[in-house]
């Protein structure tokens, strides 16, 4: 068999060109030969390059992911699977994962979006969940850059496209702008799924003589070597690499849901896994890896979209919408009949083996032997050296009062007309936030809540991130991340549960690079360890970097949290006149890192708003009791922009205004201090004695009504104003 | 009362309505594939949201051609009620069994919103429980809903009332804000906004509920 491989015409002959080509070390390239014993052929080249690529192998983060605490009393499956699951009660599970798409996005935006929801939805279904929404978190760069308005344009009709056909509720994310995203842009898709408890599917392969099963699209050539590309830095060319992007049908997706949802119906399916990257070289080795098992494919037997693929090319595409399978013997008829009714292919292309080998034939020559357990446990693995972030200067407001001229109220207007505040309602109503029918709330709240069909039960899921706070701070900015998803669950009455990470960060081989991502992961660590919310699945994304330039670090994170009752929710508009409005929590004035100093001073300066994490699950365990107990039905969480933004979002979804009896300067207003709530309640209502018992602090601000916000001693702005600054930035962008 | 709901290959608002028939009709509808050889006897046939085989070559085509749309335009023609949302709707109009045509919106965007509607004929097994011009928020979820009819069609289907909603707040320029039609005989509706999605608090209005308990009321 070694001779045959020998005689292969496709023996590697240009090394360095291939390793270069590959991304692949010479260190990386001396383990293979150690592990074959021998030269490989391209296919086994390609096999091993895309194995021990960052983007299969985290090798650069492997070390540091180990430390986040995954486990939990109702962790039901932590990272190492496709996808998060956690257990919901009532023999549900829901299931979640977030991940990343920014290379193929930036070259090319509809279908590098597109492709990211795919493959988040296959990473959530193919464990045996019915996905109920996706999410996603967007960075874009400068909005002056020449290629920031065609990506976000791109971008937002690429997950609009697909989401929307497959008819999976897009409910919410967030999008921000910043230079340093100007060569880079960062998208990530969320999805979450809803699966019954005792019938979730995972991916390690058992049986040896077991049919392993191809199903969904036929095999092309575009995606080859996609892992490879998203794991190296760009440079001016980066255009030239848009070969490598795949190109999504979500028609054929949704087949493959209600195909792969009615198979799992039955026992027939032993294990599942998607195609993700590398495809079906990932898919395969993962499979036959966790089950200690070796695998046998006939390349011949794979669906192919076009004719004269090499073995190469198969194993390396990426073509979308596929999945492999491992079936209970004689179960291969009842997969044929379902697969088939769906207008779908699906073809017996092997079986699994004892002999722990990874085994391909492509026209009667054998052009992959290689062990599996090496491709998966001996991929290098890098601790690679790091510097600690240098800590940045505490500001005091005072230093940066309202310029001449200039009030709260003005600077309010500047603020919400600002890229990073203004509406997103130009994006997301270019998203599909309704189909199912169990949306309780879309996009524009703090949290999205969706109801499990047929129960009186909600799951409500955000995305968040400040990467400006992790650039300053990596440890503060990772803990900000979780503790925001935490504040926005809470704020909407859910109990949060559990949370997907997406690292997006530059190159690892710069230590400073590496430095943000080991404090990143600190700080996240340190907030779920505080507040029992574990991080089940995740992924990472490195490399952000063009012509050397990295972006701000952003360690997105996704929370998922529980309502037991959807009805016992709370929203950010003000409802009523005459309620009393409040802050909980401390509001010090912090001004390091906000966006009063971004918009109006024009500088990204000091140290973030520190966390405080015994505060934050004390306010957070509060806010929700509240909640549960039918007092609190309005609630938003202080973020971006501080208490006066706040205060304007809450009015303008009113469509009400306030009455604010409180003076304050800069910092004040606009100041990101965290662990802060805005609540408005009745007057007769228990809860400020409420808050006083549970030991949270509040401050009463004033009442809601009118038609305007009125600051005291400053003066009145109408919303209808207001509204049409913050509304009409981002179509007025977008359109000119 | 039957009503059967038929599933495309890549129909995805199929759950929202049969969630909206039942909670009408006290009992769950049928759920037709298309391909299913068997199509009982039922009142009410309809056809759902989504993007019917992908909304490939053009919304609503391919399926238009099915073999099952033979039957329900049969049956169509024998009076049986079919009810065509959203991509039932652009399917309606390739079968011409509707007048006109869905063009892609006139901001060339998806759009999901929502919107006011203004109930222009209540003289309909649809519309009956409706006040002529009552206003009825619902919401729209489409790509492709830019209603299109020549002028003088556009007569003929005001002669017979045939304009069954008009947009408040037209979203996608569709001629004459028109949102949703009958065919002459008033047994077939089609419409782009998502009644279904608007039927139970949840929802944020409950407006939709009352197409569902017009056309029940007269079928049970």
């Amino acid at each position: 068999m070694t001779q045959a491989i020998k005689k292969s015409s496709q023996a590697v002959s240009d090394r360095d060109q291939l390793l270069a080509e590959h991304g692949m070390t010479h260190e990386e390239y001396d383990v293979l030969l150690r592990v074959l014993g021998r030269e490989p052929s391209l296919a086994e080249f390609g096999v091993a390059a895309a194995m021990w690529s960052e983007h299969c192998s985290y090798k650069s983060t492997r070390v540091w992911l180990k430390q986040l605490p995954t486990k939990g009393p109702h962790v039901i499956c932590g990272p190492g699977e496709n996808a998060g699951v956690i257990d919901i009660g009532d023999n549900m599970a829901a299931i979640f994962k977030m991940e990343s798409h920014n290379h193929p996005s930036y070259i090319e935006p509809y279908q590098g979006a597109a492709t990211g929801v795919g493959g988040i939805l296959r990473d959530v279904f193919t464990m045996g969940a019915r996905p109920i929404a996706n999410l996603n978190a967007l960075r874009f760069g400068d909005p002056s850059h020449p290629k920031t308005k065609q990506l976000v344009a791109g971008v937002v009709s690429g997950i609009g496209g697909y989401g929307n056909c497959v008819g999976i509720p897009t409910v919410g994310g967030e999008t921000n702008f910043h230079s340093s995203y100007n060569g880079n842009c960062l998208v990530n898709a969320m999805t979450v799924g809803i699966a019954n408890k005792d019938r979730i599917f995972y991916s390690a392969a058992a049986g040896v003589g077991n049919s392993v099963v191809y199903v969904g699209s036929k095999t092309g050539r575009d995606g080859i070597k996609g892992a490879t590309m998203a794991s190296t830095e760009f440079n001016a060319n980066a255009e030239n690499k848009r070969p490598t992007v795949q190109v999504g049908d979500p028609f054929t997706e949704k087949l493959l849901i209600e195909a792969c949802l009615e198979l799992m119906e039955t026992d027939a399916i032993i294990a599942i896994q998607d195609m993700g990257a590398a495809g079906l070289t990932s898919s395969s080795v993962e499979m036959a890896s966790k089950g200690n098992l070796g695998i046998m494919i006939d390349l011949d037997k794979v669906p192919q979209r076009e004719p004269n693929m090499s073995a190469y090319e198969i194993m390396l595409s990426e073509s979308q919408e596929r999945m492999l399978m491992v079936l209970k013997p004689g179960r291969e008829g009842e997969a044929e009949r379902i697969f088939h009714k769906w207008e779908l292919d699906c073809a017996i292309i092997g079986k699994l083996t004892n002999t722990g080998r990874l085994v391909c034939t492509r026209l009667g020559k054998t052009e992959i032997d290689i062990a599996v357990e090496p491709l998966v446990e001996q991929s290098p693995l890098y601790h690679r050296p790091w510097e600690a972030t240098p800590s940045a200067e505490l500001l005091n407001a005072s230093r940066y009062p309202f310029p001449k001229d200039a009030t709260a109220l003005t600077v309010l207007q500047q603020l919400m007309a600002s890229p990073d505040l203004c509406s997103r309602r130009w994006i997301w109503e270019q998203y599909d936030s309704l189909v199912g029918a169990q949306t309780a709330q879309g996009p524009g709240g703090d949290a999205a809540v969706v109801r499990l069909e047929g129960t009186q039960k909600a799951l409500a899921m955000t995305v968040d991130c400040s990467p400006r706070y992790c650039a300053a701070d990596p440890v503060m900015g990772g803990k900000q991340a979780v503790v925001e998803t935490w504040r926005n669950l809470c704020a909407v009455g859910a109990q949060p549960l559990a949370i997907t990470d997406n690292m997006n960060f530059g190159n690892p081989e710069k230590p400073r690079i590496m430095g943000q991502f080991v404090g990143a992961i600190q700080g996240i660590k340190e907030a779920c360890e505080a507040l029992d919310y574990p991080v089940v699945s995740g992924n990472c994304s490195l490399y952000n970097e063009t012509n050397g330039q990295a972006i701000l670090p952003a360690p997105v994170i996704g929370g998922v949290g529980l309502l037991d009752n959807v009805s016992k929710t709370a929203t950010i508009a003000f409802k009523a006149d005459h309620m009393v409005l409040y802050v909980i929590g401390e509001t010090l004035g912090h001004v390091g890192q906000s966006l009063y100093l971004r918009e109006i001073f024009g500088c990204e300066e000091g140290s973030p708003p520190p966390v405080d994490l015994i505060a934050e699950r004390k306010y957070g365990e509060f806010v929700r009791e509240q909640i549960k107990q039918g007092i609190l039905t309005i609630c938003h969480d202080v973020a971006d922009g501080g208490l006066l933004v706040t205060l304007a979002e809450m009015a303008l979804a009113g469509d009400r205004g306030a009455i604010i009896n409180r003076t304050g300067d800069a910092g004040f207003w606009f100041g990101e201090d965290q662990g802060r709530y805005v609540v408005a309640v009745e007057k007769s209502s228990p809860f400020e004695q409420n808050a006083k018992e549970a030991g949270v602090p509040l401050m009463e601000l004033g009442y809601t009504g009118g038609s305007a916000l009125s600051l005291q001693d400053v003066g009145t702005l109408e919303l209808s104003l207001l509204k049409s600054l913050h509304d009409n930035w981002l179509p007025h962008y977008m359109n000119n | 009362m039957q009503a059967a709901v038929i599933v495309f290959p890549g129909s995805n608002r199929e759950r929202d309505v049969s969630l909206a028939l039942e909670r009408a009709m006290g009992k769950k509808p049928l759920m037709l594939w298309h391909g299913d050889r068997e199509f009982p006897k039922v009142d009410l046939v309809v056809l759902p949201g989504g993007f019917s085989y992908g909304d490939y070559l053009r919304t609503g085509a391919m399926a238009a051609h099915s073999p099952i749309m033979r039957e329900v335009i049969d049956r169509a023609k024998k009076g049986v009620r079919v009810w065509g949302i959203c991509n039932g709707f652009q399917i309606l109009c390739e079968t011409q069994l509707l007048p006109g045509i869905l063009l892609r919106n006139a901001q060339l965007k998806f759009v999901c919103r929502s919107v006011t509607l203004s109930v222009e004929n209540n003289e309909s097994d649809f519309t009956h429980l409706c006040q002529k011009d009552q206003k009825l928020k619902v919401i729209v979820a489409h790509g492709d809903g830019n209603y299109f009819v020549d002028s003088s069609t556009l007569n003929d289907m005001n002669n017979h009332g045939q304009v069954a909603f008009r947009y408040c707040d037209n979203p996608n320029g569709s001629v004459h804000d028109i949102a949703g039609v009958f065919n002459k005989q008033r047994n077939v509706l089609g419409m782009m906004p998502h009644p279904e999605d608007a039927v139970e608090p949840l929802h944020g209005s409950t407006d939709g509920a009352v197409l569902f308990d017009s056309i029940v009321k007269v079928l049970q």
